[in-house]
């Protein structure tokens, strides 16, 4: 179960669903695990993920894992509004105490949300940096659009924050193309806290580093949880990551939850046939 | 009295879809119950089932019957087999610690911080948390020079005192302890015993998972033996 009757959540998600192309009404009922596929047998919509339930508590993180094309990514793309949702229920205690569903909400007020209380890191630096700006410059934008105009301050809290993520900081005003791609990642981490969100979303952020930087990667994750008590949702194939740095997970497979619960569990006594197969290959 | 923990009628077996559906019985009728601030040691053959009535109780393994009813100083009388994730995650957070045989920690953080860390999440200031640690780890012989050395590389003996080091640092109300003498010398097997008798002293009650007699013997108020997943005897050890 990862939802939970205690009132102690920060986000609370009911329902979420993705579709593209045109569904039918029984698109959601003929896809997913059990028919091994996410294309509606009767017309060209596919389901990228549905009636997905869960509940992320403050502080907590929260894994979740799954092959290629399981709706992993979507899923953190749909919570933080680059994509929209086909619908269900996103509730968010920073935001109007939760009172209001996020997916129905003006696209000002998704911007402010985005802005000011939510950071995401994707895989690729390029999703989340402009190259065109310097690294302290893209911290700068963020910063800009939180609402922080003071050049100064600016200029202080990017140095810190490049200074906390172990980026050199002299290298400020280069642009992260001249960047190795761990470094790349870590001034998108710096990017993604610059605003102090209560809510982070992490897209397979440690994938193709090479391993002694992933290390440092997955370090500074945890140190910013443990200091911040920033909570998370970590996306990974990896499932070391997800051991690493979740409290519990989720598993998807054709764009739904087949298995959720504590990360040890999941890993050591996994219920599902999916995550059972996903365990025993594990290297 | 109120037994700190009572065990009742916990079945355990493991169905694997990926092997034609196979099911593993693992453990049977296992009843058992314990006072506050005793020592179980849990005995048996490997592959007996010791480890996985240990990861049964710390919620590893899900319980497939029976139930765990444990006096939390979180919720009171609470049963772990149907405890919530979060019920579950505070009480591991606040009181009760499972320490395996074997160290998984981050790469690339030294051993002193990873033996620190804990009280550190407890609230414990910095430098009095690495104080206690550099106190424990000296107790426990690990050289100075790895303090600031990542454990990755260590041999399974200097792994074990960072494991064993971090596990009983915080004093946690309830330990499960696996194995934690099984590749130390005398001395240090010595020290590590004399480490949970304080734990005990201070209030901590313990299930100890021991292959080693002398372990035993010095530390367990009570055996129980485990034999193709089922308790055989319970007895007072000779200690």
């Amino acid at each position: 179960m990862v939802t939970d009757n205690s009132d102690n959540w920060l986000l609370r998600v009911r329902g979420l669903t993705k579709i593209y192309g045109d569904p039918i009404s029984n698109t959601i009922r003929y896809t997913g695990p059990k028919y091994g596929t996410n294309q509606c047998p009767e017309t060209d919509a596919i389901v990228a993920c549905a009636e997905i339930d869960f509940d992320l508590f403050h502080g907590e993180v929260l894994g979740v894992v799954g092959e290629s094309g399981s709706g992993k990514s979507t899923l953190v793309q749909l919570l933080y509004f680059d994509q929209e949702s086909t619908g269900g229920d996103v509730r968010f205690r920073g935001f109007e105490n939760g009172d209001v569903n996020l997916l129905t909400v003006s696209n000002q007020k998704k911007r402010y949300i985005r802005n000011h209380l939510m950071g995401m890191v994707y895989q690729n630096p390029r999703d989340g940096l402009n190259f065109k700006f310097s690294a302290g410059g893209n911290i700068a934008e963020k910063l800009l659009m939180a609402g922080e105009f003071h050049v100064g301050r600016i200029r202080d809290r990017s140095s810190s924050l490049l200074e906390r993520t172990e980026v050199p900081v002299p290298r400020m005003d280069n642009a992260p193309g001249s960047f190795s791609g761990g470094m790349q990642q870590r001034v998108q981490i710096s990017k993604a806290i610059a605003n102090n969100p209560p809510l982070l979303f992490l897209d397979e952020v440690t994938t193709g580093l090479d391993v002694s930087v992933q290390a440092k990667v997955l370090d500074l994750i945890r140190g910013l949880q443990r200091q911040l008590g920033i909570s998370m949702i970590v996306v990974s194939h990896d499932l070391s990551v997800i051991r690493m740095l979740t409290d519990r997970t989720m598993v998807l497979k054709n764009g739904r939850i087949v298995e959720a619960g504590l990360t040890d569990q999941i890993l050591q006594d996994p219920q599902h046939e999916y995550t059972q197969l996903l365990v025993s290959s594990l290297l | 009295m109120n037994p700190f923990l009572e065990v009742i009628n916990l079945r355990k077996e493991f169905f694997l879809h990926i092997l034609n559906d196979k099911k593993i019985d693992a453990l049977e009728d296992i009843n058992f119950s314990m006072n506050h601030g005793e020592i179980i040691g849990l005995t048996g053959k490997s592959g007996s089932g010791k480890s996985s009535l240990m990861k049964c109780l710390y919620g590893t393994y899900l319980i497939n019957e029976g139930s765990v009813m444990y006096d939390s100083s979180q919720y009171g009388k609470i049963d772990l087999a149907k405890a919530t994730e979060h019920e579950i995650l505070r009480i591991r957070k606040k009181e009760l610690t499972y320490c395996s045989q074997f160290l998984q920690v981050i790469p690339r953080v030294p051993a002193l911080e990873i033996v620190a860390e804990q009280l550190i999440a407890d609230g414990v200031d910095e430098g009095d948390a690495l104080e206690k640690a550099r106190s424990f780890l000296n107790r426990l012989g690990l050289p100075e020079e790895l303090w600031d050395a990542y454990p990755s590389t260590f041999s399974g003996g200097e792994q074990q005192r960072i494991n064993v080091a971090q596990a009983i640092i915080s004093e946690p109300r309830f330990l499960l302890i696996d194995e934690p003498t099984a590749s130390l010398d005398v001395r240090t097997k010595d020290v590590v015993i004399q480490m949970i008798l304080d734990l005990k002293k201070s209030g901590t009650s313990v299930i100890l998972i021991t292959h080693d007699a002398y372990t035993l013997a010095n530390l367990a108020d009570r055996e129980l033996k485990l034999t193709n997943g089922r308790i055989e005897e319970a007895e007072v050890a000779t200690a």
